[in-house]
């Protein structure tokens, strides 16, 4: 079999290679961010680090952690590390207490994140004369623009579809003929449960490859992707912090997801003691972006579980492959693609008069959706006899969630005290789909 | 005079209202009515008991959510036409009942009917003007 590359020099370096290229990125950055980002200056003389310390990529170890806490204690734009004139984007994700994570891009990362991407397309054997289909959200959310700009980067014609209006999104993939598709996995699903209930036949479609991630996803979901929708499905990895998508992809192999190691240093460390594992040993994911200009994020907790693969891939990439995470070791979940914490729920709540702060979020997979129930007890002051006006709490309660997170939740009124309690505080998350994969 | 109703929030499951019939009997209350309002998501159980002060204690103590709520509660007679003639004069006055459920009244062996309406305090002055008779909570205590 003959492997598709975008950048076959780059994604087949030798290791040695790479290696000294990786260093030589890390020197240079780490000069840079200790010039430019007051945050990472402190923390380098707290402990005694100078710039000049760093001489290899072994040297990586010798470097602090940076954490979600820290993109939002310097919100908005605190770690960038150049002028706000150097900078031509920025997007945000969902954070944890209402406060978003920020992230900007200069012209050159731009550039850097249309190469990753196209790597990403590419080694799915995406090439100019495909027609790219971006089913992501376009606007904060990186997924749709950063989708759509590998997709341009490799010269196809583009279709910034973004999310929603199945039926239209449908009749755009039967009448302009893309030949890949980028959506979350479960929008994937809905496309085809769209096309059964309409009895339009794939064969209509002219779909070839698709790249799907932001969400859990199995391997049954992929080989249904794969067979209702008649094409090869990829998996993708990505966070914003570091780039957004283009971080980690699938080759055609399908087994684990290599890394544009170029770029990203990917570390697997114990969560507890902050030191690096073994290859094959399940850990904390900690991303080092060697090359952004705006937002140079050194050793990123990402709090994903995840692990380094042993050995070499098939395809002739010399990239590390990352086997995708399993868990995560807080307590955020991905619904629908978005980013939920259970304390934005919390805070949502807190802001209403009269609703407990017990609360618990159940997760649901029905059909190929994402169903977030939200339970809220009830108290007295809040309780009325009529049942209209608690229908308007409910739907007030709903409406508040669906702003913060983007998200429709249900919103069911509970009896007090009837979530389960874990030592004192309630259990807050039950999340029923299977779970897996990122 | 208006008479006091106690209310309480109930979830659509299984044994939810035994809940509430379990405490008061436990606490040696009467029903002396029942209503049940119910939507796709929860309930809202309406009781009128002889021991108001026992019912809400022993409720609150089950960590149930309790209000009271004021109601009219309308002696008729067990004659066609009766009730008719009450709601008649509540809307010739513009006044609208939000809810109503009934019992069979020892007292004068006629029926009661609690009524909650847009506005109690009209709605009563109304039903009184035109000589309807009206129970107050030592009618119900027997
Ligand atoms: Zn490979």
């Amino acid at each position: 079999m003959s492997y598709h590359y975008y950048n076959e020099a780059a994604e087949t370096m030798p290791r040695e290679d790479l290696r000294r290229l990786q260093g030589e990125r890390l020197c240079t950055m780490v000069k840079r961010v200790y010039e430019n980002v007051p945050m990472y200056r402190a923390r380098f003389d707290d402990i005694g680090l100078r710039p000049e310390d760093i001489r290899s990529i072994d040297d990586i170890t010798k470097l602090p952690f940076t954490y979600k806490q820290d993109l939002r204690d310097n919100y908005p734009f605190g770690l960038f590390a150049v002028p706000m004139e150097e900078v031509v984007r920025v997007h945000a994700s969902s954070g944890t207490t209402g406060k978003q994570t920020v992230v900007g891009y200069t012209a050159n990362d731009m550039k850097l994140w249309g190469e990753v991407m196209a790597r990403t397309l590419g080694a799915g054997g995406v090439t100019r004369a495909d027609i790219g289909h971006i089913s992501y959200g376009y606007g904060l959310f990186t997924g749709g623009l950063g989708g759509g700009l590998g997709s341009e980067t490799i010269g196809c014609a583009t279709i910034p579809a973004s999310t929603g209006n199945t039926r239209r999104q449908v009749t755009i993939m039967q009448d302009f003929k893309p030949t890949f598709l980028l959506a979350t996995p479960s929008y994937a699903l809905t496309i085809a449960e769209f096309m059964d209930q309409n009895g339009i036949s794939v064969n209509d479609l002219s779909l070839k490859a698709g790249f799907f991630g932001a969400e859990p996803w199995t391997e049954n979901m992929r080989r249904e992707i794969e067979r209702r929708l008649n094409l090869k499905a990829y998996d993708i990895y990505g966070l914003s912090e570091v780039i957004g998508p283009g971080v980690a992809y699938e080759c055609e192999c399908q087994n684990g997801l290599h890394v544009n190691e170029d770029h990203f240093f990917l570390e697997i460390i114990d969560p507890e003691t902050g030191e690096q594992v073994p290859d094959g040993t399940e850990g904390e994911i900690v991303f080092t972006c060697m090359t952004k200009e705006a937002l140079p994020i050194i050793r990123y907790r990402t709090r994903d579980v995840g692990m380094r693969m042993k050995g070499e891939c098939e395809c002739g990439r010399t990239f590390v492959r990352m086997i995708k995470p399993a868990g995560r070791t807080d307590d955020m979940l991905i619904i629908r693609g978005v980013n939920v914490f259970p304390s934005q729920i919390e805070s949502v709540l807190m802001e209403m008069e009269g609703i407990a702060p017990f609360f618990q979020m159940i997760v649901e997979r029905e059909g190929n959706l994402d169903k977030l129930t939200v339970l809220v007890e009830l108290t007295e002051e809040t309780f009325t006899d009529e049942v209209r006006k608690l229908e308007a709490i409910s739907r007030k309660v709903t409406d508040a969630i669906h702003s913060v997170l983007g998200i429709a939740a249900k919103v069911r009124l509970v009896e007090p005290k009837s979530i389960e309690r874990f030592e004192g505080k309630a259990k807050r998350v039950i999340d029923k789909r299977t779970q897996v994969n990122f | 005079m208006l008479l006091k109703q106690i209310s309480v929030f109930v979830e659509n499951r299984r044994g939810a209202v035994r809940d509430i019939t379990s405490a008061l009997l436990e606490a040696g209350v009467n029903i002396r009515a029942i209503s049940i309002a119910d939507t796709a998501e929860f309930g809202i159980v309406r009781l009128i008991v002889d021991k108001r002060k026992d019912a809400l204690n022993a409720l609150r103590n089950n960590n149930m959510t309790v209000i009271e709520s004021d109601v009219v509660a309308l002696a008729v007679d067990d004659t066609p036409g009766a009730l008719h003639a009450a709601l008649t004069a509540l809307s010739d006055s513009d006044i609208m009942v939000e809810y109503s459920y009934g019992f069979v009244s020892p007292i004068n062996g006629g029926a009661t009917i609690i009524l909650k309406c847009d506005d109690q305090e009209k709605a009563l002055g109304c039903l009184t003007a035109k000589g309807f008779t009206l129970l107050t909570a030592d009618d119900i205590k027997f």
